[in-house]
């Protein structure tokens, strides 16, 4: 996967070059290790900017919502779902974009990196194709990166996107084997009150800095529910309640629209699994609509329809 | 995510309905009733110590 940097590069000054697209939605190297940056480039000559590690976790999709020009974006398979989403909820045109499909083999998660060497600072990180070695003040460590994948990338079933126009490596195996709900099959099985009490411990610390929305490419409304000063939906303060109100509602109108990809639980500063709410509402979508997001451009999400056979066991 | 399921009601009920209505409408509050008085998403004033 570490070959795709300079695949993306040449990729993408054809494209400018060519006039083909005013705009390439890509990751630069972040000013630390471990870190990335999104950049959107116009000129050619800039392209060498675009970059490409185990570490492009963000969602690039996020940047395109009601965009002019014509894209050419970076896409990994959760990503690309999420541009289909984009495009049926019409927020973008797929005639707009020219999509760069990464096929992906799963992002390091940066804090399981972190915690290996006791919150030590990491000076440096050099990555191979299966390996990553991560050097500091008095250590140097090599492990492999399979071993800490992201916690949505362990069990993602879309390795590969699902819409392109170009693809800048060979494409990967989609894995079968993990059932990539065995968490949620937990939780459920609780009782009511075990179920609030694991949901009030895990937003506890929550600051509502709102970062996980901010990360999220589903959040486009101009003006968020939690936002608004009149009427105001919900309180401001970080009192429990409130915060559980925003939690609550950020997931249901993520409801049948989220790729798991993973973003929101990145970008929090305090690291809350915010994943935790999206993905039984992604199960139930899976189980009730036979609905995954995102895996084509025709299907409405299945809040949005309605079928004569849709699940109704709740209403009397 | 916890809410008590005694709390939570979806029906359909048209408007020549009635009396589909106040049967809903009475085995809700029994249900409500017996689940007592809410404690979860509640905000009570804030402590000051
Ligand atoms: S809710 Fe989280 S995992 Fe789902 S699409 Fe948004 S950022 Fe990605
Ligand atoms: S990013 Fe984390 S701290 Fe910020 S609002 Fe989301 S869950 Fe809360």
């Amino acid at each position: 996967m570490i070959a795709y940097g300079e695949k993306i590069r040449e990729i993408a000054k054809k494209l400018l070059a060519e006039e083909r697209v005013d705009l390439i939605i890509g990751f630069k190297q972040g000013t630390l290790p471990l870190m990335t940056e999104p950049v959107m480039i116009k000129e050619p000559e800039k392209t060498d900017q675009l970059y490409w590690s185990s570490f492009c976790s963000m969602n690039l999709a996020n940047y395109l919502p009601k965009r002019k020009e014509k894209i050419g974006i970076i896409a990994k398979g959760c990503d690309s779902r999420n541009i289909a989403v984009h495009i049926v909820e019409n927020q973008i045109q797929r005639e707009q974009l020219y999509i760069i499909g990464v096929p992906c083999t799963g992002m390091v998660d940066r804090r399981k990196i972190q915690s290996l060497v006791d919150g030590k600072e990491v000076r440096e990180a050099i990555e191979s194709d299966e390996e990553l070695t991560i050097k500091g003040n008095g250590f140097e460590q090599t492990v492999k990166k399979i071993d800490y994948l992201q916690d949505n990338c362990i069990t993602c079933m879309h390795r590969n996107p699902v819409i392109h126009d170009e693809l800048v490596g060979d494409l990967v195996e989609e894995r079968k084997d993990p059932d990539p709900y065995d968490d949620v099959k937990e939780i459920e099985e609780l009782a009511p009150n075990e179920k609030w009490e694991l949901y009030s411990n895990l937003i506890k610390d929550c600051t509502r800095c709102y970062a996980c929305r901010n990360a999220c490419p589903l959040c486009y409304c101009p003006t968020c529910f939690v936002d608004e000063a009149d009427p105001q939906w919900v309180g401001k303060s970080i009192d429990p309640t409130d915060t559980m109100t925003f939690h609550i509602l950020r997931a249901f109108h993520c409801a049948g629209r989220c790729t798991d990809c993973g973003a929101c639980q990145q970008a929090c500063p305090v690291d809350i699994n915010v994943r935790l709410f999206t993905r039984k509402l992604n199960k139930d979508a899976l189980e009730l609509y036979g609905c995954e997001a995102g895996l084509s451009i025709e299907e409405r999400p299945p809040l949005d329809t309605y079928q004569p056979d849709d699940y109704d066991k709740f209403i009397r | 995510m916890g809410i008590e399921p005694e709390r939570l009601h979806f029906s359909w009920i048209s408007s020549s309905e009635a009396p589909k209505f106040a049967e809903v409408a009475t085995e809700v509050i029994e249900t409500v009733r017996k689940a007592g008085p809410v404690k979860k998403l509640v905000k009570t004033r804030a402590e000051v110590v």
